[in-house]
This record gives structure tokens, C-alpha cells and sequence, in this order.
């Protein structure tokens, strides 16, 4: 069964990754993405209802530490790369009162 | 010999015995880098003053006993994805092209606490995806057996710098393959280790549950000691495992005897080179002759296993990748209107075009509808390629057979066919799946004289079971030196 990525889903997955595609990068991205799927859902062959999913190999607990600080103050180091920054804080576009800027599935995101 | 020539381990020793001192053969590393770098581009950034600095200090404790490791003094170059406090650290990206971390690494720290002289980044596919070196934003680096093929990828650089000579043995990371296939196309030795071994604390994360850091050497005893010295339990990384039986170099045994190899007949099928097979099958051979008992088995899945890493490395990029906002630190786009504006600008302007592919397939796998089909299926998939192997660990103690179905390519033949190029991971992902430890050794070349590797793989925690029978093979005579490390093609020095 081929895979069809419609404009409407390449443009939602658009919006998932934040990534902006031009013209051409939207077509070639659709047919990359269809030519994927339809190689990965040969995954549907096997029967795989007797398996628990499994994201880690070994056991993960939960690793406790007393709630003491250890590290000194690192705002420094943080801000250190920041492309732009004031005030001790990183400087990012204003996001209140801009809704025309706001891709409507992602409405009050918090950032 | 050379002190360029010299293993890692050869000129550990002689710096220990005051024969060559830490900035004579820091000297030489340099100077072998100046002279083949035009040819090979393995590196992204040189850090000759802080070497050389480094060379001094490390000199001086040394000289006071406080260093008296097997690695003092020795020069090493780490993968541009390791961070390193004070040196750029770009992942092969221009999202990354002016990041300079305020941290260092666990396991380049535990390079440092050893005396190690850490003086470059090596090149590598932009944040790991790839598997020839090409979708690095600081152009391909190139393969020291012949420079119009690829050394591989993600850690192409780090291998064709070992392979060069420009240095004795490098760090890599292993995500899908990405020590051992460029090690099998670059004629050394990598290992990708168990899962939790070294600490990933400071790698930039591609598929956190996939990732590991290794070494690259052109000898299997170099390994054996870089991976006792960086293998450490980090509780700043929540993956990481408690171990005792760290002590790698112990495995160095010449003899094989009594060690059980299966050899996957499903890792023989269409699309494997016939000299590969031979050189393997070889491998094999020589295997038996010291002591080894070889078996031919039928391991399962062995085709699924590609299909189910894609889904989980890029769905795991997409979350990991999230973080390359513009924000707060890496590249910034010059024009744009609103945050969303910026965001999409900034990561559209600063990935490639492999990276887009897969942050998109991965936020498509992870979305509402689509996650139980693919990303869960994928999970499960897991699970099963899991028990597969532990049902062949029941029988073998390590499991042989090819790193890669094919030599190093031609640069330029396989960037235009994804598929091809994800394919061609067949052998090296599933060790990533369930965690194993896998090593990389030469033996063998093609008819165009390029570098065959064999993969043996091994149970989880059973590195030195795979030690041991690398160093037996080794001892045969596999090692060959790349025409590049000799000049081979090179200006004459001073020309």
C-alpha cells in the first residue's frame, strides 16, 4: 500500500517540526516521506502483540538525591551563548499581543 | 618508527620512559595534521595553542609522578559532537557553527584526568545523521585509502584521522553504526560499547536511547585501554550503569579457544558484497585456527531491524532537536517577525537537508494517530529484536559477520537515494536496539584495495569476550597501513 503526504499533512508536520519549506523542499519532502513510510510499514508483517514496548534495554529507576545544592550559580555560563540577551535573561521576540504571528494549531503554547 | 606511526599505547610508554617528550608528540600530531588535511578535511577545528599549552602542564605532572597513566601526554581528537569547554563544538552543523560549550564532556573529562592532550574536533555528518561524512556543513571529509571514496559515517573524521595517522586514536559515538562503519571502511578498530557504559553527558543527543561514545584506534589493545578510561558510572546521565568489570585490557589474550561464534546466515543475503563475504568468511577462518568454535545460525528479524531504528532514532531527533530554537545559544536567523517567525527561520536556515528529513519523518511517527502505528510498533519491534538475541547468547558467546554490506562508496553516490543509504545500516543497528557491544576490526580488502572490517558482536556487558577475540584476529596480521598515512599522494613536506 503506497503512502499519499498530502499539503495538509506536510504542512502540519511543518508546523510540528517548525521547520519553514520552500516550494521545492515541500515537494521533494513529500515524496521522501511517502517512499519512508511505505518502507517502514513493512513493520506491519510481523506480529508483534506479544511485545511489551520497550524505549530502554536495561530497567530505569528513578535516581534520588538529597534536595541539597551542589552547583553555584551558572546563569553566566548559561548566557554565555545566547544570540541575544538583557538584563541577566535571554532576549526572544516579543509573544504577547502578536497573534498574527501564532500558527493557529498551536494556540497559547507556552514558551 | 615514526611518532606519528606509534600506537597509542607505544607512545604512552615512551613519554612515560622520558624518550619523547609531550610536545614532541604534539609537534608531530600537528604537523601530520598541516600536511594531510588538505587531502582528508577529518577535522573541523585544530586547537594548536591549547595543545600546546596542554603539552606543558601535562609535561610538568608527568615529571611529578602524578601522572603516571598508560595515556599520559598522548594526543587525541574527539568527534565535533563531544563538548569541550572553551573549544568550538559545531556537531557538523551551522545551527552549532558558533558554540562554544562552558562544559566539558564526562567522558573527554575522563580523557583529561588521564593525561590525554585533546587537540582537535574531528569532522562528522551534520548532528550524527548520515553515514559517509557528506551532510557536514564543513564539507566531506575523505577516506585515507582512496580520497575520492567516503570514510563513512557519522564518525567519518575521527576514523580517517586515525587511519591518516594525524593521530593515534580518536572518540566516535555510535547511534546506528557510526564508530564501527566508518572504522570498517577506514581499515581500524572501533568499538561501540555496552549501553550505559560511558557516560553521555556532553555528546549532543541524537537517539538518547541509542547513542553511546567510543573509541577509534588502529589497534585493538588502544581500544581496550581508551574504553577503561573513559567508561565510567555519571549520575549526570540517567542511563548510566554501575559496572565493575571495566578492567578491558585484561581481555588481551592471543588465543580465541573455547570462545562460541554464530555467524547469522541472514547476514550472507542479496545486497552483500561478495568480497566482503569472502574477507569475513576469512575472518572466520582465522578465528577457528585459534581456537574458536564457528557456527553458521539463523538469527531472526534480521530485516526489521533497519525499519524499527529509523522510527525510533529520528522520532527521538525530533524531541532532541527541539531545543535549536535561536534562543539560547547556536545560530540566530538575521530577519524575522514574530517567535514563531524565528524559530521556523532559525531551524530552516541552520539544518541541512538529511537533518529536515528526519525531524520531520520523527515528528510525523510521534503524532497524535500516528504514534501507536509507527513509534510504538517500533518499541515493540524492539523488544522482539531483543529476545532474538538473546536467544543466540544462550548458544554463542559472540555473534560474527559483516559491519557494512558494501566498501567505502564513491564521495557523491549515495546522497541522492536515502533508502539506499539507510539500508546499507542493515548489520550495525540492531546492536544499537538491544544495546550490545559490537566491535569493528580489519580483515580484509576489496579488489580496488579499500578496507573490509568484521563485526562481532557480543552480549550485553561482554565487551571483553569481543576483546579478546579481536586482539586473537589482530594477532594474525590483519592490520594494514592506509597509503595516505604513509604521504602516499602528499606534497612533499615543505613543497
Amino acid at each position: 500500500m503506497a503512502n499519499i503526504i498530502s499539503d495538509e499533512t506536510i504542512e502540519y508536520v511543518g508546523i510540528l517540526a517548525k521547520l519553514e519549506l520552500s516550494g521545492e523542499e515541500r515537494e521533494r519532502a513529500k515524496k521522501d516521506m511517502a517512499e519512508m513510510l511505505d518502507y517502514i510499514d513493512r513493520l506491519n508483517e510481523l506480529d508483534t502483540s506479544g511485545a511489551e514496548p520497550v524505549s530502554h534495554v536495561f530497567e530505569l529507576h528513578n535516581v534520588f538525591r538529597e534536595d541539597v545544592v551542589t552547583n553555584g550559580d551558572g546563569s553566566c555560563d548559561a548566557l554565555a551563548n545566547a544570540p541575544e540577551q538583557k538584563k541577566g535573561g535571554f532576549l526572544a521576540p516579543k509573544t504577547i499581543l502578536d497573534r498574527s504571528a501564532v500558527p493557529h494549531p498551536e494556540e497559547g503554547e507556552g514558551v | 618508527m615514526s611518532i606519528t606511526g606509534m600506537s597509542a599505547l607505544e607512545l604512552g610508554k615512551k613519554i612515560r620512559a622520558r624518550e619523547i617528550s609531550v610536545l614532541e608528540a604534539t609537534e608531530a600530531v600537528l604537523e601530520s595534521v598541516r600536511r594531510k588535511e588538505p587531502a582528508v578535511n577529518a577535522f573541523i577545528t585544530v586547537d594548536e595553542e591549547g595543545a600546546r599549552r596542554r603539552a606543558g602542564k601535562v609535561q610538568k605532572q608527568i615529571d611529578e609522578g602524578a601522572l603516571t597513566g598508560p595515556l599520559a601526554g598522548v594526543p587525541v581528537a574527539v568527534k565535533d559532537n563531544l563538548c569541550t569547554k572553551g573549544v568550538l563544538t559545531t556537531c557538523g552543523s551551522k545551527m552549532l557553527s558558533n558554540f562554544v560549550p562552558r562544559y566539558t564532556a564526562a567522558a573527554v573529562e575522563n580523557l583529561n584526568r588521564a593525561g590525554a592532550i585533546v587537540f582537535g574536533k574531528t569532522n562528522m555528518d551534520e548532528f550524527a545523521m548520515g553515514s559517509t561524512t557528506e551532510t557536514s556543513y564543513f564539507g566531506p571529509a575523505k577516506n585515507p585509502w582512496n580520497t575520492k571514496h567516503v570514510p563513512g559515517g557519522s564518525s567519518g573524521g575521527s576514523c580517517a584521522a586515525v587511519a591518516a595517522e594525524e593521530c593515534p586514536y580518536a572518540l566516535g559515538s555510535d547511534t546506528g553504526g557510526s564508530i564501527r562503519q566508518p572504522s570498517s571502511f577506514c581499515g581500524v578498530v572501533g568499538i561501540k560499547p555496552t549501553y550505559g557504559t560511558v557516560s553521555r553527558y556532553g555528546l549532543v543527543a541524537y537517539g538518547s536511547s541509542l547513542d553511546q561514545i567510543g573509541p577509534v584506534a588502529r589497534n585493538v589493545a588502544d581500544c581496550a585501554a581508551v574504553l577503561e578510561t573513559i567508561a565510567s558510572y555519571d549520575n549526570k546521565d540517567a542511563t548510566s550503569v554501575k559496572r565493575q568489570d571495566l578492567d578491558f585490557t585484561s581481555a588481551l589474550k592471543e588465543d580465541a579457544s573455547g570462545l562460541k561464534v554464530g555467524i547469522p546466515r541472514g547476514y550472507f543475503g542479496t545486497g552483500l558484497k561478495p568480497e566482503v563475504k569472502e574477507a569475513v568468511f576469512s575472518a572466520a577462518k582465522k578465528l577457528e585456527g585459534c581456537g574458536a568454535v564457528v557456527e553458521e545460525f539463523d538469527l531472526g528479524l534480521v530485516e526489521y531491524a533497519v525499519l524499527a531504528y529509523y522510527v525510533i532514532a529520528c522520532a527521538q531527533a525530533s524531541s532532541n532537536l527541539a531545543r535549536f530554537d535561536g534562543i539560547k545559544y547556536g545560530y540566530r536567523t538575521g530577519q524575522y517577525g514574530g517567535l514563531h517567525d524565528l524559530y521556523k527561520k532559525t531551524r530552516s536556515e541552520g539544518f541541512g537537508a538529511e537533518v529536515k528529513r528526519r525531524i520531520m519523518l520523527g515528528s510525523f511517527v510521534l503524532s497524535s494517530g500516528y504514534y501507536d502505528a509507527y513509534y510504538l510498533k517500533a518499541l515493540r519491534t524492539k523488544a522482539l529484536i531483543k529476545r532474538e538475541f538473546d536467544k543466540a547468547f544462550a548458544r554463542f558467546d559472540i555473534i560474527l559477520g559483516p559491519v557494512a554490506p558494501f566498501t567505502a562508496p564513491r564521495l557523491g553516490e549515495q546522497t541522492g537515494d536515502p533508502i539506499k543509504m539507510y539500508l546499507g545500516d542493515i548489520y550495525t543497528v540492531s546492536v544499537n536496539l538491544a544495546g550490545l557491544p559490537g566491535i569493528s576490526a580489519p580483515c580484509g580488502t576489496d579488489k580496488a584495495g579499500l578496507p573490509v572490517g568484521v563485526q562481532l558482536i557480543g552480549d550485553c556487558f561482554a565487551e571483553k569476550k569481543i576483546i579478546r577475540a579481536a586482539y586473537a584476529l589482530e594477532c594474525t596480521g590483519t592490520y594494514r597501513r592506509s597509503p595516505l598515512a604513509a604521504g602516499d599522494g602528499l606534497p612533499e613536506r615543505g613543497a
